[in-house]
């Protein structure tokens, strides 16, 4: 993913109208894009057009179906651990090297380093957490989820 | 919220995205040998079922401005923390909120939102929004800000899985 800000004028009215109308949501219709092309005064051929461009200019991440992995089964599990500083690139390769560690930051707090275990089933969380505390002497802190709510999260264009 | 192994196949396939043809399911269907209509149905019906929360394009909000992030955590009275979460998950500066167990006495924070801002005192001016809408049902809270990325893979299914 681009991990540079795209200067104002890379994109138009038009790019930003499109942005915005397709995040939320795209028709699941034979021709979804002269659906979807109507309301914004563009054709089939011109929207395809300008999602493929943003698409090449970076300022898309996704275009498509958004899968809940947990509801295809699998298991997830957010994880922290207080690392000493002293420890803490010796403890990040432990960690890492576990591929059911999905990803992993380093955060500011006492709590400096927070990642997702992401397995096939809800023992492989159990099992992973007591490797990593085995590997590291550390406590692995498990914070599963028990309610996750709707977003309504929306980047203004 | 059971799919079954065409599910499966139509999920490997548009999992990457969709086509950016005039008939995007079209597409998928003649790669999978399968009809349109059975694709665009299925599609309905795993959407239908949570299996697919939507379908939709995701513009990459670092590019568009939006750089900062921190993740802010609050210790909510149990009784109000299913109502107001969802009222904070809401949000549409709210990428990700969660209830989550306390682990005390390391702990205290059972609810969990990712707030995006375009730098780190926008991201502080929503966590007060977040603060006044939990208002006394809300104790001790605090921000984590990211100072590395140490791993990212996708979260990607596993053929057959």
């Amino acid at each position: 993913m681009r991990r540079e800000v795209l200067p104002p004028e890379a994109l138009d009215a038009t790019d930003r109208a499109i942005l915005n109308a397709l995040q939320e949501g795209f028709p699941l219709t034979p021709h979804p894009f002269a659906d979807a092309g109507k309301p914004l005064g563009l054709s089939e051929d011109d929207l395809i057009a300008r999602i493929q461009n943003l698409r090449e200019e970076g300022a898309i991440t996704r275009f498509g179906p958004f899968f809940d992995a947990e509801a295809m089964g699998g298991a997830f599990c957010l994880c922290a651990m207080a690392v000493p500083g002293d420890r803490f690139d010796a403890v990040v390769t432990l960690v890492n090297a576990h591929p059911e560690v999905a990803h992993n930051y380093e955060r500011a707090h006492r709590l400096n380093m927070w990642f997702v275990l992401a397995t096939d089933t809800p023992a492989g969380i159990e099992k992973t957490a007591r490797a990593i505390e085995k590997e590291t002497g550390l406590k692995v802190l498990r914070f599963p989820k028990l309610k996750e709510f709707f977003i309504g999260f929306r980047v203004k264009a | 919220m059971t799919i079954d192994a065409t599910d499966r196949r139509i999920i490997n396939a548009t999992q990457s995205g969709l086509p950016l043809a005039p008939a995007p399911y079209a597409v998928v269907a003649g790669w999978l040998g399968l009809s349109e209509r059975e694709v665009i149905e299925r599609l309905a019906a795993m959407q239908d079922k949570g299996v697919i929360r939507r379908i939709a394009l995701a513009p990459n909000h670092y590019a568009l401005g939006v750089t900062a992030n921190g993740m802010s955590v609050w210790d909510v009275a149990d009784d109000h923390a299913e109502t107001l979460g969802a009222e904070v998950g809401a949000l549409d500066f709210v990428s990700h909120c969660y209830l989550r167990p306390r682990v005390l006495p390391d702990w205290p924070y059972n609810l969990f939102a990712m707030i995006h801002g375009q730098d780190r005192s926008e991201v502080e001016l929503k966590r007060q929004e977040i603060a006044a809408l939990l208002g006394g049902a809300c104790g001790a809270s605090d921000i984590l800000y990211s100072t590395r990325i140490l791993k990212k893979t996708g979260l990607r299914l596993r053929e057959g899985a």
